[in-house]
């Protein structure tokens, strides 16, 4: 587990090309690459500014209020933070078992979250550079250019991320901001009416996710040697699972497995997560690098999300994913892949998996219930953790006796995954830059490598106006040498500088 | 009757300047249900946009998107969109509101309703502040804008309001109050 190419000898030297997202004001990541004279690679960085002053942005607050509130730190997954500050401020309240009511709903909840974010990913942000090669003509590589081509995958992209929101929408009160989880439970379930819905569209649903690890497993077979290399990153791995070991996305005991299979950790509560994970930081990025504490800085850190949980857990709770998770397991030769294009793979496991637990939770009547809220012994502080689509995420509070938060700490998987993207950037780096004049399909590689991990760099704003990427090359001397930006068709031009 | 104008309004309401959006919409609410009570409008707001709200374009006659503009004209843009295509972004999953109309062009297998939007300037977009001084102006200004495109849901009137907001540099006689 090397730090090779995180920092070069004599950075002034060298020439700087820079990969940068021209954001607004919220959180949003940038590549600088620093080259020799002969376009030799000799530093790889990918910088990120995220969730500056989320803490802040809390504190203060009473704390029933918090599910609500955090939706606002991120537009993608806010169903994550709604139900992650839920489970900690469940303790809070002294709920230390919910109605069974209360957590199917949540279940519900999150594994809608779940397929209508993995279904966004894979058909719009991954599938372009998969189906059309990570260097094809720019303008193809988007959603659209999938549905002039594959216009069945696409319009199946777009349906299973509807059917997701409904999901959503029916169990959280609103499209967004919901409301649906308090502390303690829920504040309402489904009616008759909700459940209907939802079944008439849900086998359909199952199909299509299918249909998606199908689809998956084709272009790894048309390519094999490039999916099990491109950017690859030994390390170890870490994600709650359920109490048999099972994937569980909602609840269960955090596991940590080396980059061999090995365990490292099992059956940890995850109120104690403090006292095995750090996190470091470094100058050269706001955005901290989490670690095991027991290995240490070089050799803990880890990777999360679903290459990690389909690799960490040992079943899958239903048929279909579950098949699906051993063909994996078989394709890998019964050993972890650490190959960051795998994450697409194992996404499609995760949404089928999303898809056959929801089509499941839609046939218990416990979802119908009125029992929703379980209140106990009122503490002080309360941490929870839950398997976003990216990731293991941690909310962790200390509420004083006027209700309000005084501490507020959270990892998010972008963090936990933050070495671990770096490593693979500076692989793809090394195998594709190195030497070469550097183009716009080579840059794309290293965001092709970063994509795999579904990274959630922009929080919950944005605005129009602004240009999505601009690329700057600056001689060792520090002077602009070259400049281009990626116009709103796709298309490069000069760049305002 | 079937909603046959929807009105989209991006943003976040925890970000400072990019609740421009929602709050216009949570005021219009009420308005139209005052003033122009025919059923006609639907209202989505969300924080960003999305390839599923192609969906929403679905049985519509006229689409607007409202967002806030980050260097964009002050007080507002209002002008005419057509589809077109959006790049993958590395840092973003957001589609602009062309993009949405593109992704509805291939999965309808039909054009998107005219659809425009009106772009108000913001000046900060920090976590947990509120409006910002310029676009609390800024926002009575683009009040003004929508609730005459709201009297008037034509998209041939539509265009003729952008191209004077256009021809007079930013104070086209149809925003006077």
């Amino acid at each position: 587990m090397s730090y090779q190419l995180e920092t070069a000898e004599h950075p002034g030297t060298l020439r700087r090309v820079a990969i940068d997202t021209v954001s607004r004001v919220e959180g949003h990541g940038k590549v600088t690459i620093l080259l020799d004279e002969q376009n030799q690679v000799r530093q790889v960085r990918l910088h990120i500014v995220e969730f500056r002053g989320f803490e802040r942005f809390i504190q203060g607050r009473p704390y029933w209020e918090v599910p609500v509130m955090v939706q606002r730190l991120c537009g993608i997954c806010p169903v994550s933070h709604h139900l992650a500050a839920s489970k900690a401020l469940d303790q809070v309240v002294g709920a230390t078992r919910l109605t069974p009511t209360a957590e199917k709903i949540r279940r519900l909840m999150h594994y809608g979250q779940m397929l209508q974010s993995h279904a966004l990913h894979f058909f719009y942000l991954g599938s372009p550079d998969l189906l059309f090669g990570f260097d094809s003509e720019v303008s193809k590589r988007n959603i659209v250019g999938v549905a002039a081509s594959h216009p069945q995958t696409a319009r199946r992209g777009v349906l299973l991320r509807k059917f997701g929101q409904e999901v959503i929408r029916v169990t959280a009160g609103k499209r967004v901001h919901g409301t649906g989880s308090i502390p303690g439970g829920v504040n309402k379930a489904l009616t008759r009416e909700e459940r209907e819905l939802l079944l008439q569209d849900i086998y359909q649903i199952v199909g299509w996710s299918r249909d998606a690890v199908q689809l998956i497993k084709e272009l790894h077979a048309q390519n094999p040697a490039l999916y099990n290399s491109f950017g690859i990153c030994r390390s170890n791995t870490m994600s709650l699972v359920g109490p048999n070991g099972d994937l569980d996305f909602y609840h269960g005991s955090l596991r940590a497995r080396d980059s061999n299979g090995g365990i490292l950790f099992d059956g940890v509560d995850y109120r104690d997560y403090s006292q095995h994970i750090q996190e470091e930081v470094k100058p050269w990025s706001y955005m901290k690098f989490p670690f095991f504490t027991a290995f240490g800085k070089q050799n803990g850190w880890y990777k999360v999300g679903p290459l990690a949980r389909v690799q960490n857990c040992d079943h899958i709770p239903t048929p279909l994913a579950e098949a699906e998770r051993r063909e994996f397991v078989d394709y890998c030769g019964g050993v972890p892949t650490h190959a960051p294009l795998a994450y697409h793979w194992t996404r499609m496991i995760e949404m089928l998996h999303a898809a056959e637990t929801i089509k499941d939770l839609l046939h218990d009547d416990d979802i119908l219930g009125d029992d929703l809220v379980r209140t106990g012994e009122r503490a002080m502080e309360g941490v929870g953790v839950i398997e976003a689509p990216r990731g293991t995420l941690i909310h962790h509070y200390r509420v004083d006796e006027d209700d309000l938060v005084t501490m507020c700490n959270l990892i998010v998987a972008t963090t936990h995954n933050n070495q671990a993207m770096n490593e693979a950037i500076r692989h793809v780096a090394r195998r594709y830059l190195d030497g070469r004049e550097i183009t716009e399909g080579l840059l794309n590689h290293i965001e092709v490598a970063i994509r795999c991990f579904d990274p959630c760099l922009s929080c919950a704003t944005h605005a129009l106006g602004q240009m999505p990427l601009a690329v700057e090359l600056v001689d060792a001397g520090g002077a602009l040498v070259h400049a281009l930006s990626r116009n709103g068709d796709g298309s490069l031009g000069p760049s305002v500088v | 009757m079937q909603p046959g104008v929807v009105v989209f309004a991006i943003g976040n309401r925890s970000r400072g300047d990019d609740a421009i959006g929602p709050l216009l919409l949570e005021r219009l609410a009420p308005w139209l249900a005052a003033e122009v009570p025919t059923g006609e409008f639907e209202l989505i707001e969300d924080y960003q946009l999305q390839i599923e709200h192609a969906l929403d374009l679905q049985g519509k006659r006229l689409a607007l998107f409202i967002d806030a503009g980050c260097g964009t004209a002050a007080p507002l843009e209002f002008y005419a969109i057509g589809p077109a295509r959006a790049p993958v972004a590395r840092s973003t999953h957001e589609l602009p509101p062309q993009g949405v109309l593109d992704v509805y062009r291939q999965v309808a297998l039909a054009e998107p309703p005219p659809s425009f939007v009106l772009c108000v300037r913001g000046e900060r977009f920090e976590l947990g502040e509120g409006l910002s001084g310029p676009a609390e102006a800024h926002v009575e200004a683009a009040w003004r804008q929508l609730t005459l495109l709201c009297r008037q849901p034509d998209a041939a009137l539509w265009r003729a309001m952008a191209k004077n907001l256009f021809q007079n540099e930013g104070i086209p006689p149809l925003m006077l109050p």
